[in-house]
């Protein structure tokens, strides 16, 4: 057995594979399904100051190798996540990580500043990248200098490891994570999902109810792959790989091009026990590779 | 008692064309089938189709505990349900069930209740009615369909309860909707109803609950992908904000819904 720990942001999390946010609800609605303690960590669900309602149904279209949403961070707003939902997680036997969303900077400060204050919450992911709102979210995250912004405000409100998650749709990812780096983040998380739009042909009208929605799953794992790949070699704090992961092999692929540990998503609605049996595959292909941890392959590329 | 999820390849022992759009799914497991309760419903994983990502959610359609059998009634609307269809006996089937929330339990014997089908949407009714049966409840089936053809398991149905149909065609029992048919013209000789099937179908008999006042539930379908609660898409709006069909449902109090 390898040692398949790691290390992000003086973080240890037992094994390098997370669920995603939005992917895997706040854990406990799989827990009939996979013991939640075999999993590295579980980024819950974007978490807003206020509640919100997120966009009109349909919010979903499958495509090729993949799926678009346009979900728009419903979720019942950082109070009640703080009274209801935590006491619920605060338990469960692995690292949880809050993903922090918001429409103005200030929203941003005062929900981190609210989960900051949680014990068993030992980081937050900020997400400068859904695709899927009309304020905020993704317009963040696709300028230098609005990323910056909002990481440097929340920097000076949330003492624990701040993780930002990037999105792809920008000219250059890496003068984003640059930006984000000089702000303060403690690690990045990449990549958010790609903007895309599917189209019913025989009503003649857009399948998602906004128009456009955001692209996962397998089918857009190279694009995940180039963009760590090109950000772990132009900063000096960690990555976390996701995209279209859905084996081991996929997540090998990630820590090869420079992640520290890797976000499972839209797999967990094909497979949902896919975070644990990827783990597992990890720690095998280490074995028959005779490779003692994981710092033998990340950043090997 | 809360039901308890499982995924498991699930082995196929029956697939019977009904229709040339429907078909019957019998799968077995060696072990037990778990506690189902009626109305929840199974996520199938469709292997071998190159444009297939996601799983398709299915109503259950009856458990035969004597021979631990899962019955799935499946219409064939894309390229999921087309490829499931193609499934053979021996076949292995990824199964992620039971999920959701199932019909109302009987709350006193003698209870009846007119159970109210659509096309592929009797789906759910069939394992309802045995439910209903079983706990001293009398079930009554209104059937609907466009044309003879396309009403499905009449017979199984005739196991429970009285059974009466319609088609827009005239082709089988009275000609027009399920709200047009006589025995929703008279007195109300039902405490309830459970509907499922076509939006619009189910539109017009939560408006006819509505005016005579009988408290009913319906089963909705909306586009999912996780079936569990995690991904929101499969959302309805209801009188407490948009909540997932999957999670929350399928089966919803009429009074529950903004229709």
């Amino acid at each position: 057995m390898a040692d398949i720990r790691t290390t992000i942001a003086g973080i240890t999390f037992r094994n390098p594979v997370l669920t995603a946010s939005g992917t895997f609800g706040y854990g406990i609605e799989f827990a009939d399904l996979v013991n939640l303690a075999d999993i590295g960590g579980i980024i819950v669900k974007g978490t807003t100051l206020h509640p919100r309602e997120g966009n009109d149904y349909p919010r979903m279209a499958e495509t090729a190798h993949g799926m678009l949403n346009c979900v728009g961070l419903q979720n019942k707003g950082v109070d009640y996540f703080c009274s209801h939902i935590y006491p619920n997680i605060c338990d469960i036997d692995t690292r949880i990580i809050v993903n922090v969303s918001g429409s103005t900077i200030e929203d941003y400060v005062a929900c981190a500043q609210r989960i900051n204050e949680l014990p068993n919450i030992p980081a937050i992911e900020l997400n400068i990248s859904c695709p899927n709102v009309k304020q905020g979210g993704m317009a963040f995250g696709v300028t230098t200098d609005g990323a910056y912004n909002v990481v440097k405000a929340v920097r000076e409100v949330y003492h624990k490891p701040l993780i930002v998650k990037l999105s792809p749709n920008v000219t250059s990812i890496t003068d984003i994570a640059c930006a984000v780096e000089s702000a303060g983040a403690d690690a990045l998380s990449l990549i958010n999902t790609l903007m895309g739009m599917a189209i019913d042909i025989e009503r003649r009208r857009p399948r998602l109810s906004i128009g456009t929605g955001g692209l996962s799953g397998p089918a857009i794992k190279p694009v995940a792959v180039r963009c760590v790949h090109q950000v772990a070699h132009a900063v000096h704090i960690p990555v976390i790989g996701l995209g279209g992961i859905a084996t081991a092999e996929d997540a090998i692929e990630f820590l090869m091009a420079g992640a520290r540990a890797v976000q499972i998503g839209t797999a967990n609605f094909v497979d949902p026990t896919v975070s644990v049996r990827v783990a597992q595959g990890i720690d095998q292909w280490l074995d028959a590779h005779g490779c003692q941890t994981l710092d033998d392959i990340i950043g090997v590329v | 008692m809360k039901t308890k999820m499982q995924v498991t390849d699930l082995r196929v022992v029956g697939v019977k064309a009904l229709n040339p759009r429907a078909f019957l799914l019998k799968l077995t497991d060696d072990a037990p089938l778990p506690l189902i309760h009626p109305g929840q419903f199974a996520e199938l994983r469709v292997d071998g189709h190159p444009q297939v990502y996601l799983r398709r959610p299915i109503s259950i359609h009856f458990v035969d505990r004597t021979n631990n059998e899962l019955w799935l009634l499946i219409q064939k609307v894309g390229n999921g349900t087309q490829q499931l269809s193609r499934l053979q006996v021996g076949d292995h089937v990824n199964v992620l069930f039971p999920l959701g929330n199932g019909f109302r339990a009987v709350e006193q014997q003698g209870e009846r209740v007119l159970l109210i089908g659509g096309g592929v949407g009797v789906a759910p009714l069939l394992e309802y009615g045995k439910y209903l049966t079983e706990h001293a409840a009398v079930p009554t089936f209104l059937l609907g369909g466009r044309s003879a053809g396309d009403i499905l398991q009449v017979d199984e149905f005739r196991r429970y309860g009285e059974v009466w149909l319609t088609t827009e065609d005239g082709s089988a029992g009275e000609r027009g909707y399920v709200t047009q048919h006589s025995l929703l013209q008279q007195p109300s000789a039902f405490d309830r109803i459970s509907c499922c099937g076509p939006k619009p179908m189910m539109q017009a008999v939560v408006q006819y609950a509505r005016q005579r006042n009988l408290p009913c539930e319906v089963s909705l379908e909306n586009q999912m992908a996780c079936g569990l609660g995690a991904c929101l898409c499969c959302v309805e709006k209801t009188i407490r904000g948009n909540v997932c069909v999957c999670k929350e449902g399928p089966v919803f109090d009429i009074h529950q819904l903004n229709w």
